[in-house]
């Protein structure tokens, strides 16, 4: 954290404290539960990693489930063949899934724009239909790759007779089922967050940034744009992959569902919704999007009907009525308007609504110094 | 160490103990069930016990979700002693008391599974978690089922599964902690062969549309075995994925293909739209080979018998149960389920209501809701009055062994309801098989794992 300016610094040690703490912060929306955690975590790490792509350089792939699915299915495959570690099934997703981006990266990136968009949704839609029924052998399908007693697991079975019961995954030994693997992706999630950041503020991602802002005239500057698209794109990649591997980790079954082209306009809402370009905005649409999937998703009539309970009669019926349209299945329905609200109020994003909230609190402080030192200038959103 | 910064309870001592001591492999030797005897997943330690409903509410099969959530929370209220007590009486033997479970009041939560393998486990890992489901039930889909059921064994957690039709459910991929009272594709095709011999001659051409996913997989396999020791031959077999609105480009090939049976293995819309779009071409009115050509829907249910009308009349398929039974057993459930709701049961909405007091009775056998003890319970046991005569929960693949129904579309429907007619009771001992030959594991129950 040498080369840090103390504002990273903060926003670095704020947001892991937030992530670590958020077994106790969340005990009030009913979302402190293991599993909605772990998945607030791999999540984040996707949104970060595709924020890279879409926020700094400005390219909007609509295939990153693909690199996510193709995570997955690595880390079941390593399970089912090495080892039931958690570490190679890891590596082995991030390098796979790497290989796959710069393959597809490298058709992609010949154009820009919409046809970019279009191409990867393409090749993603492809990866999705292969998974789904071309390579059955290798994904079980519609199914779902498992883990069973019969795995022959070659790495372990070196060291020993496999341990009774349903095969789960370990680290060292240690079992991630439970809080252990909410921690151990939140470890993850904090990495990822820092090497994004760091990213950032690298002249890396300063060419990224201009990239985005005009690809032409960094050609015309002399500067050779290929190559920095392709490394983000592989980045990303390999971000989509982590976070697939770890999925896998947390609940080992990879289905083809999570490729499905829904699971990569899934990233992009994140992404837009949290405000994409900034660096924690991302992460939070991913929370958001995450909590309304599982908590309002889960939300029945029953419940509506305690809620809406100090109502008098009648009115509390209608209240249930019109309410249940929004969660259960309609849960699709609130997100819808959740995110054309913020779209059109919000355009930058939850973060473009902190900055204005901040802003107001600011202003009178601002107004009496003429100078000082200079405030910190967040990065534009678009 | 991350690992331990927060959340240092008691409950995540022992559990990351019992962990390592698992890892070294050395868990049997150190402690014996008595002392772990009442520490597993979600306890039930106040005065009420929560049931899991996974069920798919949007998708392909929602119809048959929907109609399962009915069923289970009409069983729900004849455990805590509301309604008419349904089937509650007509169990033999039971141990049931119309008190709840051991006393304790049933409560339950419900999700959505979406008809998709990965939605269903997250939604049973949030059940289980967040809200102490101590069994998860439910599922319309074979796929769901599956992958809930390793989900169930990883946390030691009861799964009774609800509609799952294939072979692999209680075969190859059969766990230790999952019970399937519903029958399966192998004996799907050991009723309707003879039939089909009967009917249709011995010399055919079959041409299957398979529904992609394990179930489709495993009734292609145990149809084409079964028609095939017929004489029939097998022209193709094409597979389509699950939830395609669109069957007209898998149903062109089938005019030219020389057969003159076809064979869907569809369930749900799927298999009301592939039937619906199989006649529009005209299929039934066609002849080939010099025979009539035939439609067969190796599993049908009445829920899409109504959705198909029509296009129902005078086809075969198979059937775990039909409301039309006269046993005491069927009218008592028929009777209840209608009073509550206004229509007839589903074969879903049996196997649903029927696993739910399957599992209360064997807790309340077993005096206890340890998972070991129920799973012991539930092994073996012979029961009789559930509509499908003497019913046995075969202890090597969590099978129950029952009488099944070969079934037809009714040509003279009465009321919107009657539209299958039931051709033969296929009895226990024509169904029964031997487990070995799908293989598979159970894996052990204990040590039982304990969820977070």
């Amino acid at each position: 954290m040498l080369a840090m300016s103390r504002n990273d610094i903060l926003l670095f040690l704020g947001f892991t404290i937030a992530v670590l703490a958020m077994p106790i912060w969340l005990q009030p929306f009913g979302a402190a539960y293991p599993d909605l955690l772990q998945r607030f975590m791999i999540f984040g790490i996707f949104a970060v990693g595709f924020n890279i792509l879409f926020g700094l350089t400005g390219y909007l792939s609509f295939g990153h489930a693909a690199f996510f699915g193709v995570g997955s299915y690595t880390a079941v495959w390593s399970f089912k063949l090495l080892s039931l570690d958690a570490i190679p099934a890891m590596l082995f997703a991030i390098a796979v899934s790497g290989v796959f981006a710069l393959v597809i990266g490298y058709l992609s990136l010949r154009r820009s724009g919409i046809y970019f968009s279009i191409l990867t949704l393409a090749f993603a839609q492809m990866s999705y239909n292969l998974a789904y029924s071309v390579l059955t052998p290798i994904t079980n399908g519609e199914t779902g790759l498992q883990l069973t007693l019969a795995d022959p697991r070659h790495v372990d079975r070196m060291f020993g007779e496999a341990m009774p019961g349903q095969p789960v995954p370990t680290l060292l030994g240690q079992s991630l089922g439970g809080f252990a693997g909410f921690y151990f992706c939140a470890g993850f999630l904090i990495i990822a967050f820092f090497i994004a950041q760091r990213i950032t503020n690298s002249p890396f991602g300063m060419m990224l940034k201009g990239i985005k802002s005009n690809q032409t005239r960094m050609n015309y500057t002399g500067f050779n744009t290929k190559p920095y698209t392709l490394a983000a794109f592989v980045i990303s990649g390999m971000y989509a992959g982590l976070a697939g591997a770890l999925l896998a980790v947390t609940d080992p079954l990879a289905g083809a569902e999570r490729m499905q082209w829904t699971a990569s306009g899934e990233v992009v809402l994140m992404t837009i919704l949290g405000g994409a370009g900034t660096l924690v905005g991302p992460v939070i649409g991913a929370w958001l999007i995450k909590y309304f999937e599982n908590i309002f998703s889960a939300i029945n009539e029953t419940i509506l009907a305690r809620f809406w309970d100090f109502l008098p009669d009648g009115l509390d019926h209608a209240a249930v009525v019109v309410s249940s349209k929004f969660v259960g299945e309609g849960w699709f329905l609130t997100l819808g308007l959740v995110f054309v609200l913020i779209v059109v109020f919000l355009p930058g994003g939850i973060m473009e609504g902190v900055r204005r909230i901040a802003h107001l609190f600011n202003r009178p402080d601002k107004s009496s110094p003429s100078q000082g030192k200079a405030a910190p200038q967040p990065q534009p959103a678009e | 160490m991350t690992l331990l910064k927060r959340g240092l309870s008691r409950r995540r001592v022992l559990q990351t103990g019992m962990a390592g001591i698992i890892g070294t492999g050395i868990a049997p030797m150190v402690f014996t069930k008595g002392a772990w005897a009442q520490e597993f997943c979600n306890n039930p330690t106040g005065d009420t016990v929560t049931i899991g409903l996974n069920l798919p509410l949007t998708g392909a099969y929602a119809e048959e979700g929907a109609d399962e959530q009915k069923a289970y929370e009409l069983a729900i209220a004849h455990l805590n002693g509301e309604g008419d007590g349904g089937l509650i009486s007509v169990l033999t033997p039971t141990a049931l008391t119309g008190k709840g479970i051991l006393g304790k009041k049933v409560a339950f939560v419900t999700s959505d599974s979406q008809t998709k393998s990965d939605v269903a486990r997250a939604g049973a890992t949030r059940m289980i978690e967040r809200d102490g489901a101590i069994m998860i039930t439910g599922g319309s889909s074979s796929g769901e089922a599956i992958a809930v059921q390793g989900l169930c064994q990883e946390l030691g957690v009861i799964f009774m599964a609800g509609l799952t039709h294939s072979n692999d459910t209680t075969g190859k991929d059969k766990r230790r902690y999952g019970f399937r009272h519903f029958f399966n594709a192998y004996q799907s095709g050991i009723g309707l062969g003879p039939i089909l011999g009967q009917e249709y001659g011995t010399d055919r051409r079959a041409y299957h549309l398979t529904a992609d996913y394990t179930w489709g997989w495993t009734q292609e396999e145990s149809m084409k075995a079964a028609t095939e020791a017929l004489g029939w031959q097998t022209a193709e077999a094409v597979r389509t994925p699950l939830g395609a609105a669109d069957f007209s480009q898998y149903l062109t090939p089938v005019l030219n293909s020389g057969a003159d049976v076809l064979i869907l293995n569809h369930y749900g819309n799927d298999m009301v739209n592939s039937l619906t779009q199989a006649i529009q071409f005209g299929m039934r009115d066609r002849e080939a080979n010099g025979k009539t050509f035939e439609i067969v829907v190796p599993l049908f249910s009445e829920l899409m018998a109504k959705g198909a009308g029509e296009n129902i009349k005078g086809i075969f398929g198979t059937s775990n149960w039909h409301w039309n039974l006269q046993d005491p057993g069927s009218i008592a459930f028929t009777k209840s389920f209608g009073a509550a709701y206004g229509s007839p049961p589903s074969q879903a909405a049996h196997t649903a209501y029927v696993q739910t007091l399957l599992y209360a009775d064997a807790v309340e056998r077993a005096g206890t809701f340890y998972p070991p003890e129920v799973i012991k319970a539930l092994e073996g046991h012979e029961f009789d009055g559930m509509g499908n005569g003497r019913t046995l929960y075969r202890a090597e693949d969590h099978q129950c062994m029952k009488s099944i129904l070969v079934v037809r579309g009714n040509e003279n429907p009465t009321s919107e309801y009657d539209v299958l007619n039931v051709v033969q009771e296929v009895d226990r001992e024509a169904t029964t098989y031997d487990p070995a030959i799908f293989g598979g594991d159970l894996g052990p129950a204990e040590p039982v794992p304990l969820c977070a």
